[in-house]
């Protein structure tokens, strides 16, 4: 056993310079710095990398969701309508023909209303074509009955198409199931295609974010050197990289996502000043009326998240593969 | 609180610290820099490293910090034949050990606080646990004025001392030192051996490697001579 160091207590009591004199420590004294240092100007160049890519992902994918909305809207407001059209039968009368089938279809389940197009509405129907203040006496202009349906119904059409064959023919119904099949084609084509550009575009971040890291990586040799002499094991090393890449992904990716909803906001303003035009509806028609959903906002949220998770996880990983190859 | 330097400890022989067995090292397909090195370094040991430059002292230091792989031989450190260790426990035989740096090897974006408490904060521990002991020991090597300063600012003895001090702080088994004196006037050079000497007395095996001969002459300890690739003791 040794006795008491004289030596060093004396020296801790008087040590050398003027730091010696014992004062109460503050709460902490460190300034929590990141122990890798990736803030450099490829740290920036990367940080704009992030915030291009998620720019470019949120947009993607906020035009598929806005397409996703409308073409619901569009699909459940066509779903919602059935056409019996009825055509004019010189051996039959036809209001007596257009009565029934509005009463058989009244009948059907899941029928919320029937009604039918007066002669004269059906002909107004054609003017855009034919032009206005024609005698429509001649022609035989078929009748129309629109039938709305109950919310959140599809009704099964077989027994009313099977009747009107029966009762009144020449009337046939249209459901519309082309158009929503259509339609629901195209609108899934859109949304694949922005699910297909957000994956590629988080494959490009991902691999963006490897180069970053095994830049930095290169560029700070000598500190993680100088940690795994400290006694630093490999995973602590890599979470001290993914913490700072994660911050860096996250100001990229927040900045990128930001620019997305702000550039949305303004195209919603723009083409609310162009309703009134052709293009203004046209455009209207096709996205809405650029009016993101919350699905939308949270849809891009969810990708500037996803953004810095890779960006952290793909930057840990690397760290460890470079590691590992490095003995 | 109790103080750095006072905690006492059982002596005793024991497991050698570093034992070197017919151990070679070459650079790719160039000739041995270090051949037939056989020796041990006894827990709670003092000894100087000496030899001319490039005699391939801070390659020795170096095999010793597993951070060099031997060509040949056996290395055993703490009692564990190293050469088929995980790296779990390469880890940890390095956290049984100190080391100062002959180029310091200070990280630039941290403060002098934050280099000498590196060691602690890589094992995870509370900033709370170990900051008066940070403190105490910054002030001992007389740095308590320099806390807060950035390594690029502090003169070359700032460093070296900053640096021994991160080497000192986990309380190392075996402390291994390149050329410690080498950028401070004779007087602190001095100062810092007693530091050592004083270490040495608390346990701690102590590795110093210098050419430095008015340093080596202030202490009758065993010295391992390099030189042409070969060592000598001279107990």
């Amino acid at each position: 056993m040794n006795a008491p160091q004289p030596y060093l207590r004396k020296a801790s009591q008087s040590p050398k310079g003027k730091g010696g004199e014992k004062r109460a420590l503050p709460a902490s004294l460190s300034r929590n710095a990141p122990l890798v240092p990736v803030d450099s100007a490829g740290g920036q160049a990367l940080a704009a990398v992030i915030a291009i890519l998620t720019f470019l992902a949120a947009l993607c994918a906020g035009g598929a969701e806005l397409v996703a909305a409308s073409s619901a809207q569009w699909r459940s407001e066509i779903a919602r309508e059935v056409t019996i059209q009825i055509r004019p039968n010189p051996q039959r009368a036809i209001d007596d023909d257009v009565a029934r089938a509005v009463t058989l279809a009244s009948r059907t389940p899941g029928v919320e209303r029937a009604q039918a197009f007066t002669k004269e509405e059906s002909e107004r129907l054609l003017e855009p074509w034919l032009g206005s203040g024609l005698d429509f006496k001649d022609l035989p202009v078929p009748r129309l009955i629109v039938i709305k349906l109950k919310e959140d119904t599809r009704p099964d059409f077989g027994p009313l198409r099977q009747s009107l064959q029966k009762d009144v023919p020449g009337a046939t119904l249209d459901d519309h199931a082309l158009w929503v099949s259509r339609l629901s084609t195209m609108a899934n084509t859109i949304i694949g295609t922005g699910i297909f550009l957000v994956a590629l575009v988080l494959i490009a971040a991902g691999l963006a974010v490897i180069f970053a890291t095994r830049g930095a990586m290169a560029g700070n040799k000598e500190v993680v050197e100088v940690l795994h002499f400290v006694g630093a094991n490999d995973d602590f090393i890599a979470k001290e990289f993914q913490r700072r890449f994660f911050k860096l992904g996250l100001r990229g990716s927040a900045i990128g996502a930001g620019a997305a909803l702000a550039l949305t906001a303004a195209l919603g303003l723009v083409t609310r000043s162009w309703r009134a035009s052709p293009a203004g509806d046209q455009i209207e028609a096709l996205f809405g009326a650029f009016n993101m959903s919350l699905t939308g906002y949270m849809v891009v949220i969810l990708i500037a998240l996803l953004v810095a998770l890779i960006t952290g996880i793909v930057s840990r990983l690397t760290v460890r593969r470079f590691l590992n190859g490095n003995g | 609180m109790r103080a750095y330097y006072d905690e006492e400890f059982d002596e005793g022989p024991g497991v050698p610290s570093v034992r070197f067995e017919n151990v070679g090292v070459r650079y790719g397909m160039g000739p041995e820099v270090l051949r037939d090195l056989t020796f041990s370094i006894e827990p709670n040991s003092f000894q100087f490293l000496t030899g001319p430059s490039g005699a391939g002292k801070t390659t020795l230091l170096r095999l010793i910090l597993l951070s060099v792989k031997p060509t040949r031989g056996l290395i055993s450190l703490f009692g564990e034949d190293v050469s088929r260790i995980s790296k779990d426990e390469l880890t940890d035989l390095r956290r049984r050990m100190g080391v100062v740096f002959q180029d310091f090897r200070l990280l630039d974006h941290l403060t002098t606080y934050e280099n000498v408490a590196l060691p602690l904060r890589v094992q995870g521990k509370e900033e709370s646990s170990y900051r008066a002991e940070v403190v105490e020991l910054l002030r001992w090597v007389g740095l308590g004025d320099r806390m807060h300063m950035l390594p690029p600012v502090l003169s070359g003895g700032e460093k070296q001392r900053a640096a021994i001090a991160r080497a000192l702080i986990v309380r190392p088994d075996l402390l291994l030192a390149d050329e410690p004196t080498g950028n401070v006037d004779p007087s602190l050079a001095r100062r810092l051996l007693r530091l050592f000497i004083e270490l040495n007395r608390l346990g701690t095996s102590v590795v110093i490697a210098t050419h430095d001969f008015s340093l080596m002459d202030q202490l009758n300890v065993r010295r391992l001579v390099l030189g042409d690739g070969r060592l000598h003791i001279d107990e």
